[in-house]
Order: structure tokens, then C-alpha cells, then sequence
């Protein structure tokens, strides 16, 4: 990922990107704007039967049918009660051969951030158990400092262990 | 290329395949000997188009190829040659190479010159002997049979010459560049050199030959001229010489040009060097294979790109008629309905219940409509096979029959695409197995030729695809002794005959003696089996030892909907498919046994039944019914075995669209996908076969007993 994430630096010190920003809890998060195909209120989902914890379910977007991830519950947060704020934001996931929509389910959407590439700097390493893998940078914006998620990986792997553990069992 | 002609690509292409399909039937009917004049001229046909349109594509590596075809079907629909095995035979192997030229030029990929220089070869030369063997009167008919303009267009414009001297020959005192002076003072010369196989100066032997050369020779030089020039040195190097037409491709021609090829006839002073010319051909990948690598790669990369366009689908013209008067129906239903919810009072009560039921027929019949679009007669999987019988019996040396009933039955494309190769499997393994070498049979006291089947009919919404044949159908003793031996059965087993065919199924078995490239290599059966319940239907052996055995498969009709059964558990709603229901019932506590103080278990006639409760399977929450008797059984069926599915509640039957769950997600053990019900929410279907194997998987040993 460092590899990458040079190499970004390098070619585009000075482009900037705009990142979908929500909140979870207290913390702030992003997304590549690019990515997100729409955002919508929580509606209740259908069940699929024993699947992680962090899938809600799947939903009828439009004829066909997406499965709505849990945001904190993914990373490994506590879940809360879902509100009148709560928002699903469909993203576009790419996988190895496909695309994929996939809805995360986040406390609330707070605002678009313009950040330059400059401005984003590398997540710190933590020890043991905090997911920084999924994080590809760190941004400030007005004392707030936004976490960048890496959505593919964030979304796409577990789908891959998962089958990857189906397989083993 | 223009962007305007790429448009059309994919129509000549598939018209091509089609033309190809074609051309191989009337091939494979057509009885050596005797001329069927109309059979002739629809393979002609065929071929005249493909090389049309290859022709004005630009596709000229093909258009000249299938010239040489179209000249050879000329003459035998011109009854100027006769019709040889040999020559259908050839005929046959040029279909398949032309096959393999669009199918490269369709997807990007590269063209396998060699194989089709080779076979283009073994054209010419089953042409040129007919120049010999036809009569001297042959010639000035096809002269008579063109305008002048067309004679003086596509004449030969010279020679193509692929010279490849042996390292030894400077040794025997012969210098290539003398020959090539030679050959520069008749016309004129255009030289390419291969410097491929120079060695590096250190390994270069200054007595060795180590150049080859490409020589297009534009003029009127005759054969002879050019066999005296290399008359020295034929035993010392690989030569070959073809003529250049108009219509070849190294001209780069117009189409019109290429056009006004199509009728001509090769020269008759066309004498190639037959043998030597094969092995040149081949002897000349080592130079080409390093070019075509690079070329794929790049080709490769082309198809990844082209790769999400879907494929697209030939429609009836009266589908489509159909579909056009239901949307038409449609539009009337619903602005009389509107015209109604404009002023509505209840009086008029009836006639909106009139109209909505009128929506609901046309709807109805509007789905019908769309779905037939999506089916294809089954003869497009269908037609493959005489193909495949006539080379694979001539092959092994036996004489087989196929018989085919019921090509036109229809079924959804998807299940077209995905039958092919589970089918091939199979009568492959007839033909093998199955059917007997002719003195066998005869002292069986059969006919000599063996017979296969291939029936497709509709039976109760499924479509049914039979394989019979009259062999000497499975052997029971062999297929007992080799799963006793592979540890699938125990010694002291009953299992009834039918049972036992079913091994067959299990991976890695097979019972040929000799394996051979055909079968017999246990890899096989259990895909076919898994291909078919894939496609949500199941598969049946039918066989009587020295009468012959049937592989009987049974499909659904359409992929795309399925009638379903709704059923509850707490506040979740899941579909079952009707197919795999057999009944519903509600059962007394006392009906159940237990076995092992967990596996709960109840008898219905005279079987006993495992249960599988749904809330468990499910890790559903709070279900309405966790006593037996509370709730409902439903007797399903999956891969062979029944149980009893407990649930809350069955609510009602409707017809559901199957939505991929795979498409955003992942696959889910006991789901086969997700509908979207009347109000919007989603439901997911029950995969019957995938909840025994997670019942299997949840509790260790109870299911698999009982089964």
C-alpha cells in the first residue's frame, strides 16, 4: 500500500479529491467521492441467514439487490441503535474481475472535503487489533482529522476470506 | 478499419458461424457419390457469404481461404468433379479451420496461419488433381463461363516463393544469391530475408546456409521456369511455390477484385510440389511463433476488453410481432384505467375490477412473451453432434447411427449455453462405452450399426434431454467391484440396480479398462452432474445390460423465474421452489422419533424423514412454531433425498424472478438467490440441496445416516 501510496504522491502532489465524509460516533471518515453511488435513509433489509455479524442484509435498490454493510460494526466498533439520521451510502466496490454496489450503513453523512494529495499523510501504525490497513490517509480538516477508507479492500476483502474460510470448512 | 464497418462486425460474424454451421450440416448429409444438387448449393452459398463479407471487412487472410473452399464446391455443384469422401472430409477440416480464423479475428486474437496455409494447401492440391482427372473439357467451360473483364482481372499476377535452402547446400557449390538474380530477371522481384536463424558470429559456420528468403515474383513466369531454376537445388533446400492472384492477400485488392476472384479457377498450369510444400509450411513456425506470441499478448488484451459485451441473441421476427401486440394491449388496459381513476365513483366498482384483471392477463402474457425471446431451439446445442458422432466412429472404427427427435423443442438460452458441454460429455461416453465395435454386435445378434438417440421434449414444465443408445449398456458387476474397491460401498451392500448406476456420479470413477482420449478418464460424470443441477435440473440412468442404457436429464424450462411457495419463519420470508415441494403436512408430537436424543425424525407412509428446522438451519430468532406440532412441515426433495423442512407458516404460491445475490454479494449456503416482492422487499430462495449439504455440515452424522 505504501508502494502505491508514494507513487500517487510523486504523480499528483497537487491534485486534489473530493471525499464523502460521515461520521461514526466521534470519529470523522471518507470515502473517494467517486465511489459513492447514492445515499439513502436506513430502511429496514432482509436477513441472510448466517452471514457476519457486520451484514445487515440485503435491499431492493432499483431491481437488484444489494447487501448493506454495518460501517462500525466492519472496522470493529461498537453497533448503536440506528436513528433517524442513520444513512446507508451505496458505494461501487471493484473486485479482482467485477464491480460490485455495496450500502454501508454510517451514523450520519457530514459534508464533501476537498483535500489536496499533499495534505494526506499515512496513517499511523497501531498495534494489535486497530484495522489502519484499511485506512489509506489521514486528512485534517477544521481540527477535525478525517480517516480515508480504502473501500475496495475494506469491502472486498472480507468477501474474499469469507469464501476462502467457506471453502476450508 | 472504419469505425462505420466495425459496427457490422458482429453481425457478419455471426452470420458467418451460422453460414459455418450450415456448411458443416450439408457436409456431413451430403452421400459421397451422388450429387444432391440443392444440398451443393446451400454449402456454396454459405461460403460465398462468409467470403463476401470477409472480403469486405477486410478480412482477407479468410475471404482468400474460403475462396479455395468456394472453388473446389464449385466444380462438385458444377458435377465437374465428383464427390469424394476425401474431398468432404477436407471440406470438413477446412470448416473447422475457417472456424477457428473468425472466432481469432472476432475476438482479437491471432490467426493460425500455419493451419491454415496447411489446409489451404491440401485444398489446392485435391484442386489441382482435379485439373488432372477432369477432363480436358472442364477448361474451356469455366473460361466460357467468365466475362473477359473478370478473366483479365483476376488473373495470375505471379509467384509467391518461400525458399529456405538447408545449411548445407553452399556445400554442393549451389549460391542462393544466383538464384535469385535469376528469378529478379523475370519480372519483377520483391525479397524478404529471414535472418532469424543466424547464430551469433562465434557459432557462424562460414560453409553453412543459414538465410531463407520470401520472394513475391510479379510476372508471367510459368512453373517451368521456375522449376529449372531450381532444379539444382531442390533436394537441398524447402521450397514452396504458390501463384499469386489478384484476390491474394499480400495484393491488399479491392473487395470488387476479390469479388470477381470468386468465380475464377486456379490455373491449370498450377503444379505444386505437394509433399514438400506441407512440410515447408509447418518447418516455418519456429520463425512465425516468436512474431505470434507478441501478437497475442496483444490480442489477448483486446478480447479482456471486448470481453462485457453480453453476446447478443437472434430473435424471431414473430417473437417479437407478439411482443409488440401485448405492449399494445397493455397501453389500452391502462389508459382505460386512468380514464376511470379520473372521475371515480363506486358505482363504477366493477369495471375497475374488470380492468384490473385485464392488467393482470396482459402482464401475464407480456412476461410469457419476454421470456420467449430468451428461448433457442435445442438445436442450436443439437447441431454439433453428427459432427462429433461421424468423426469420433470413424475414429474408433465403429458404425453408429444418431437419430435425433425434437431439435426444435425451446429452452432459455442460458440453459443452451450450459447443456453443450455436459451433452458432448455424454454422447462421447455413449459412443465409447456404450455402443460395441460392429463384430460385437453382430455376434451380440444386433445390426452392425449402433443407434443413438438424442430426444428433447417437454414433460410438465421441464424440458427432458434423453441419450439412448442400443450398446451393451452399464455393466453392474464392474461398477459394484470398483466402488467396493474404491471404499464408496461396503461388500455386503443391497442396493437396487438404479442405485448403483448412480455411482457412476461420484468423481474420479470410471470403469473403461483403457483410457482413452475420449473417456475413461473418471473426470467427467460428476461435472456432467454438477453442470445440470447447477442449471437446477437433475439427471437419470436408464440401462439394461446388452440393450442399452439412457442418460435422462431434466431441466427447467427457464432460469429466470420459478414458482415458488412463500413460507414464514418469525418475520422472515423465504421462497421455496414448487419443484422441490413435494407435500406440506402437520405433524402430531407423538409422530416423531428421535434418533440419538437430537436428530428428530417422523414417517410418512413407509420412510422415515429427518427434519430440518429452518429457525435452526437459519439462526433465526423467535420463531412462532418451535414445538413440532405448531408448526408445518414441507416435504421437500433435493439431489435425491427428501426431509421435512419445518417452518412457521406457508402463506402462498406466486411466481418469482430469480435476482443473482452474487452479483453484489456472495454466494450463500442454502440460497440460490433473491426476488423482490409485491411490496418491494426482498425475499430469498431456498436451495433445497445447498440446506441438506448445511444441515449435513451443522450436525455431523444425523442427516446422512437417514438418507
Amino acid at each position: 500500500m505504501n508502494d502505491q501510496q508514494s507513487d500517487t504522491l510523486t504523480n499528483s502532489q497537487n491534485q486534489s479529491s473530493e471525499y464523502l465524509t460521515f461520521r461514526l460516533g466521534d470519529e470523522d471518515y471518507g470515502v473517494d467521492i467517486l465511489r459513492v453511488r447514492e445515499i439513502r435513509g436506513w430502511e429496514s433489509v432482509t436477513r441472510i441467514p448466517n452471514s457476519p455479524e457486520y451484514v445487515k442484509g440485503v435491499l431492493n435498490l432499483r431491481g437488484s439487490i444489494v447487501p448493506i454493510f454495518d460501517m462500525r460494526q466492519r472496522l470493529g466498533m461498537d453497533s448503536w441503535d440506528y436513528g433517524k439520521d442513520t444513512v446507508v451510502i451505496v458505494l461501487r466496490v471493484k473486485g479482482a474481475s467485477s464491480e460490485r454496489n455495496i450500502g454501508v450503513v454510517v451514523d450520519e453523512v457530514s459534508d464533501v472535503l476537498n483535500a489536496r494529495q499533499s495534505s494526506i499523510r499515512n496513517a499511523p501504525q497501531f498495534g494489535g487489533g486497530v484495522p489502519t490497513e484499511y485506512i489509506s490517509g489521514l486528512v485534517d480538516a477544521e481540527s477535525k482529522m478525517v480517516m480515508l477508507l480504502d473501500v475496495d479492500k475494506l469491502l472486498n476483502q472480507d468477501i474474499e476470506t469469507e469464501q476462502n474460510s467457506e471453502d476450508a470448512a | 478499419m472504419s469505425i462505420d464497418m466495425a459496427q457490422f462486425h458482429q453481425v457478419f460474424f455471426e452470420e458467418s458461424f451460422e453460414g459455418l454451421d450450415i456448411m458443416e450440416n450439408g457436409l456431413l448429409d451430403m452421400d459421397p457419390g451422388t450429387v444432391d444438387d440443392e444440398q451443393i448449393n446451400t454449402i456454396f452459398r454459405a461460403a460465398h457469404s462468409i467470403k463476401g463479407g470477409s472480403g469486405t471487412f477486410g478480412f482477407n487472410d479468410i475471404s482468400s481461404f474460403t475462396h479455395v473452399m468456394e472453388t473446389l464446391l464449385d466444380e462438385m455443384r458444377d458435377g465437374r468433379r465428383p464427390v469424394t469422401p476425401d474431398a468432404v472430409d477436407a471440406l470438413l477440416r477446412s470448416v473447422d479451420v475457417l472456424r477457428d480464423m473468425l472466432g481469432a479475428t472476432k475476438d482479437g486474437g491471432e490467426v493460425d496461419e500455419q493451419m491454415a496455409q496447411a489446409q489451404q494447401v491440401e485444398l489446392e492440391q485435391i484442386l489441382k488433381s482435379a485439373s488432372a482427372e477432369a477432363s480436358v473439357v472442364s477448361a474451356p467451360q469455366v473460361e466460357g463461363g467468365q466475362s473477359a473483364a473478370t478473366a483479365s482481372a483476376s488473373k495470375q499476377q505471379g509467384w509467391h516463393i518461400v525458399f529456405r535452402p538447408l545449411p548445407q547446400m553452399m556445400r554442393t557449390g549451389n549460391d542462393s544469391l544466383r538464384i535469385l538474380r535469376e528469378l529478379a530477371e523475370l519480372g519483377e522481384l520483391k525479397v524478404d530475408c529471414d535472418l532469424s536463424a543466424l547464430p551469433p558470429l562465434a557459432g557462424f559456420e562460414p560453409e553453412d546456409s543459414y538465410l531463407s528468403w520470401d520472394l513475391h515474383l510479379i510476372g508471367d513466369a510459368s512453373r517451368e521456369t521456375l522449376d529449372d531454376i531450381f532444379a539444382w537445388i531442390e533436394d537441398e533446400c524447402e521450397l514452396a511455390v504458390m501463384p499469386i492472384y489478384a484476390a491474394e492477400p499480400q495484393e491488399r485488392v479491392t473487395v470488387e477484385e476479390a469479388a470477381k476472384a470468386a468465380s475464377e479457377e486456379p490455373d491449370s498450369t498450377q503444379d505444386v510440389s505437394g509433399p514438400s510444400e506441407v512440410v515447408q509450411v509447418t518447418d516455418r513456425r519456429t520463425g512465425q511463433d516468436r512474431r505470434s506470441s507478441k501478437d497475442r499478448r496483444t490480442g489477448d488484451r483486446r478480447k479482456v476488453q471486448g470481453g462485457g459485451g453480453g453476446g447478443s441473441i437472434r430473435v424471431d421476427i414473430s417473437k417479437i410481432d407478439s411482443l409488440i401486440n401485448m405492449v399494445g394491449e397493455l397501453v389500452i388496459t391502462q389508459s382505460m384505467l386512468s380514464l376511470l381513476g379520473e372521475d371515480f365513483s363506486l358505482d363504477k366498482l366493477e369495471r375497475l375490477n374488470e380492468g384490473l384483471s385485464q392488467l393482470e392477463r396482459h402482464t401475464r402474457e407480456l412476461q410469457e412473451s419476454v421470456m420467449q425471446v430468451r428461448m433457442l431451439p435445442i438445436s442450436f446445442t443439437f447441431s454439433r453432434f453428427p459432427r462429433l458422432v461421424h468423426d469420433l466412429s470413424s475414429k474408433m472404427g465403429k458404425k453408429i447411427d444418431l437419430k435425433m427427435t425434437g431439435e426444435n423443442t425451446e429452452v432459455d438460452k442460458t440453459v443452451i449455453e450450459k447443456i453443450g458441454d455436459p451433452l458432448v460429455h455424454l454422447v462421447r461416453n455413449s459412443l465409447d462405452h456404450g455402443i460395441e465395435m460392429p463384430e460385437e454386435r453382430l455376434v451380440a445378434g444386433k445390426p452392425e450399426t449402433g443407434t443413438i438417440n438424442l430426444n428433447a421434449f417437454h414433460k410438465g414444465g421441464n424440458i427432458v434431454i434423453e441419450i439412448r443408445d442400443d450398446g451393451k449398456g452399464l455393466n453392474r458387476e464392474k461398477i459394484e467391484s470398483k466402488a467396493i474397491d474404491k471404499g464408496l460401498i461396503d461388500v455386503d451392500h443391497n442396493l437396487s440396480d438404479r442405485q448403483i448406476y448412480e455411482l457412476i456420479f461420484q468423481a474420479g470413477f470410471s470403469t473403461a479398462d483403457v483410457v482413452s482420449d475420449v473417456s475413461g478418464r473418471g473426470v467427467g460424470m460428476d461435472v456432467v452432474r454438477r453442470n445440470i443441477n447447477e442449471l437446477g435440473g437433475s439427471i437419470e440412468i436408464e440401462s439394461e445390460p446388452g440393450k442399452g442404457s439412457a442418460i435422462i436429464i431434466r431441466l427447467p424450462l427457464t432460469l429466470a423465474i420459478l414458482d415458488g411457495q412463500t413460507v414464514t419463519v418469525a418475520d422472515e420470508t423465504y421462497i421455496v421452489p414448487l419443484v422441490s415441494i413435494i407435500e406440506s403436512i402437520q405433524v402430531k408430537e407423538q409422530q416423531i422419533k428421535r434418533v440419538a436424543g437430537r436428530g428428530e425424525t417422523f414417517k410418512l407412509r413407509d420412510e422415515y424423514l429427518p427434519i430440518l428446522r429452518l429457525h435452526e438451519l437459519f439462526g433465526i430468532e423467535n420463531p412462532n412454531a418451535t414445538r413440532l406440532d405448531e408448526g408445518l412441515l414441507v416435504v421437500v426433495e433435493g439431489d435425491g433425498r427428501h426431509c421435512g423442512l419445518f417452518v412457521d407458516d406457508l402463506l402462498g404460491q406466486q411466481q418469482v424472478v430469480i435476482k443473482s445475490l452474487e452479483a453484489n454479494y456472495q454466494r450463500v449456503e442454502g440460497i440460490s438467490g433473491a426476488t423482490i416482492l409485491g411490496d418491494g422487499s426482498v425475499s430469498l430462495i431456498l436451495d433445497i440441496p445447498g440446506l441438506l449439504r448445511l444441515a449435513d455440515r451443522q450436525d455431523g452424522d444425523g442427516l446422512k445416516q437417514s438418507a
